[in-house]
């Protein structure tokens, strides 16, 4: 599976900042969990420390990354959709990874941790399927055993992942409580990590939870931005005007982003607005959050005035989530990234925009970030304007559920 | 320090301890539940404050909260229904971080005090993060119990159980709350690791489900804290007398061991 004709080819661009003392990102993050597992979480942060700056492991990932998931994955100009818009759009393709997201690139990196640490069995939460795609593929590829948390609306709404997992020999366990999406899976995969925490390793998917989750899944999706801002480099001779990635907890995001913190480029991130802002039917946790804890981290959350935390609305199961990665409320605050929101209307018109012109089918999640831009270009985005957007994944699971939606009328 | 110090008194006395634990807002009959298990033989009461996510509780105690929630209950009102209880015996409210953070920490902790309870339990804090929490409510003269786990180091246990107020909860087994067969390997080796390391009073809980089970654990500590299986009769439709006649089982049971 380590393909070394490629392995040159995959950037692992230098460690990013690692997060002040105690996973801080200027107040946000933590480590809010039960005592049981501290002590794990001790272990993972001094793991993972010393794996990220050890040569042998970085050439392991490399080579997994290039020999098995296909990395370095494509800068695609997108000249009809360019046309359309008026704006130059490059898109960051992956989409075209091994199991079609950018997920796979966190999960090989924590199923080699796995292994160094001795342990044998793998557990995940996943919404709309592709976390749980990825990490069922890795428990295949490494011989481990597998748990998948997803909530029971999720089972519904992607069958075809749900069969995904089960065929890469996955237990898929589909969880009732509370609002049965993502926030109750990762709930329950907390739950069940309370009771296996020595044999088992919690693959989490996205910059959220206890330190050092937040930090390391950045550092594992940072090869996203490097990629790309190497790619930008060659194709345009220098950074793009504004980059675009959705954010549900705000793993591809981040992971583009943090190429381009230190340059003068614009950063957009595109929470679920779901049914609208003004509905409070949304997972827009940036927009309408506040400060708060779940999950393991003080982070924003959509919460009532008690503190109990609302459900999450949003026609695209990885979004439905209430909250967002700490290192993004931090990055909000301090003002360095634009967090704007869009309905599930305009991924809609995004899912059907991009597939018309390009031929390139978005999931959903990032068919958020198209919708968007089509909706702003010329507006907030200037006309002219150079944007790279993150296509986290591809469209396929989607299909079934936006042909039901709307029928034969799938013309932009 | 009335927690630590009435725990200390009874422990003195010969007794084995003993906590119930009730969801707060789960029926009409909550606080009448309260009274029961306290006039039953209960050493202090264990409310818990329901929380939309609990991720230390197993089935019973999500049930319990879930239906609470759906009955309206909130943090600040079971907090004011506590301050018109009085059980004559110590109270202890359990929830998790999040509510907490959103009341305020100097808000929370004075209402719960200003309410007559004596201490606080917060799964999800442990002692990383407990300053903002534990200042706030030291100053409020509320007691911290903090939790130490079967995976704790020897090294942090010793700062737990320094840190902690009122008692210390040693978690009794590997994983949530929720009803168990038989009581887990972890329970009586968790017990000796506190005792080892320190006077204050010892409480196993998690998984400890029947009299039998309950006088095994105690064997290996000060006492015991009970839940999911008070819990499961009320869901099931118990009322305040079914709760104290189980509460009545586990304090006999304790008494003749």
């Amino acid at each position: 599976m380590d393909d070394p004709s490629r392995r040159a080819g995959v950037v692992l661009g230098p460690p990013g900042p690692e997060p002040a003392p105690r996973g801080r990102f200027a107040g946000f993050g933590g480590r809010f969990v039960p005592e049981t597992l501290v002590a794990a979480l001790d272990e993972l942060e001094r793991e993972f420390r010393a794996a990220w700056v050890d040569d042998a492991f970085r050439a392991e990932l490399a080579g997994l990354l290039a020999g098995y998931a296909g990395r370095p994955t494509p800068l695609t100009e997108c000249r009809r959709l360019s046309d359309r818009l008026g704006v130059r759009v490059l898109l960051k393709r992956e989409d075209l990874t091994h199991t079609g997201s950018h997920k796979i690139n966190n999960v090989l990196g924590q199923a080699l941790l796995t292994r160094r640490m001795g342990k044998r069995r793998l557990i995940a939460e996943t919404g709309a399927g592709q976390h749980g795609v990825a990490t069922a593929t890795a428990a295949a590829l490494f011989g481990f055993e597998c748990t998948v948390f997803m909530g029971a609306v999720d089972v519904e709404r992607q069958a075809l992942n749900v069969f995904r997992m089960r065929l890469l020999g996955a237990r898929v366990v589909a969880v009732e409580g509370g609002s049965a999406t993502l926030k109750d899976a990762i709930n329950e995969a907390m739950r069940d990590w309370v009771a296996t925490v020595t044999d088992t390793h919690y693959c989490i998917g996205s910059v959220v939870g206890p330190h050092p989750y937040p930090w390391m899944v950045r550092e594992l999706q940072r090869v996203v931005g490097d990629e790309a801002r190497g790619q930008c480099a060659a194709l345009l001779g220098g950074d793009p005007d504004v980059v675009v990635a959705c954010v549900g907890g705000g793993s591809n995001a981040i992971g583009t982003f943090s190429a381009f913190l230190e340059t003068p480029t614009r950063l957009v991130g595109v929470e679920a607005a779901g049914l609208g802002l003004e509905t409070g039917r949304h997972g827009a946790s940036v927009a309408r959050g506040v400060p708060g804890v779940l999950h393991g981290a003080r982070s924003l959350y959509l919460q009532d005035e008690h503190g109990q935390i609302r459900e999450a609305h949003s026609i695209s199961a990885g979004l439905d989530y209430p909250g967002v990665g700490p290192e993004h409320a931090a990055l909000a605050a301090a003002g360095r990234v634009e967090y704007v929101a869009a309905t599930d209307e305009d991924a809609l018109a995004g899912f059907r925009l991009l597939s018309a012109t390009e031929g390139i089918v978005p999931a959903l999640e990032a068919a958020h970030a198209i919708g968007w831009l089509a909706r702003e270009a010329g507006g907030a985005v200037p006309a002219g304007a150079t944007v790279l957007v993150t296509l986290s994944g591809r469209g396929d699971k989607d299909a079934a559920q936006v042909a039901e939606r709307v029928g034969d009328g799938v013309a932009p | 320090m009335r927690l630590e110090a009435h725990l200390r008194a009874r422990r003195a006395e010969g007794r084995r301890l003993l906590v119930p634990y009730v969801t707060g807002g789960l029926g009409a009959a909550w606080c009448d539940v309260v009274r029961a298990v306290a006039d039953a033989g209960a050493d202090a009461v264990e409310v818990g404050i329901p929380f939309s996510d609990p991720v230390m509780d197993g089935r019973t105690i999500q049930e319990a909260s879930q239906r609470a929630l759906e009955l309206g209950a909130t943090p600040l009102g079971i907090v004011d229904a506590l301050a018109r209880l009085d059980p004559g015996i110590p109270l202890v409210v359990m929830t998790y971080y999040n509510p907490v953070l959103r009341a305020g920490h100097v808000r929370f902790a004075s209402r719960l005090a200003q309410a007559g309870v004596d201490g606080a339990i917060v799964p999800d804090l442990p002692l990383d993060e407990l300053d903002g929490w534990a200042d706030a409510a030291d100053a409020a003269g509320l007691e911290t119990v903090l939790l130490a786990a079967p995976t704790t180091p020897e090294d942090r246990l010793r700062a737990i159980c320094e840190r902690a107020r009122g008692f210390v909860y040693g978690v009794a087994l590997l994983g949530v709350t929720g009803e168990r067969d038989r009581l887990a390997a972890e329970a009586t080796e968790m017990g000796r690791r506190c005792k080892a390391v320190t006077d204050r009073p010892v409480l196993l809980g998690v998984g400890i489900s029947t009299p039998a089970q309950a006088v095994e654990a105690a064997g290996a500590a000060d006492g015991v804290i009970v839940g999911s299986a008070l819990v499961r009769r009320l869901l099931d439709g118990g009322g305040p007398d079914d709760a104290a006649s189980f509460v009545a089982e586990l304090r006999d049971a304790l008494d003749r061991a």
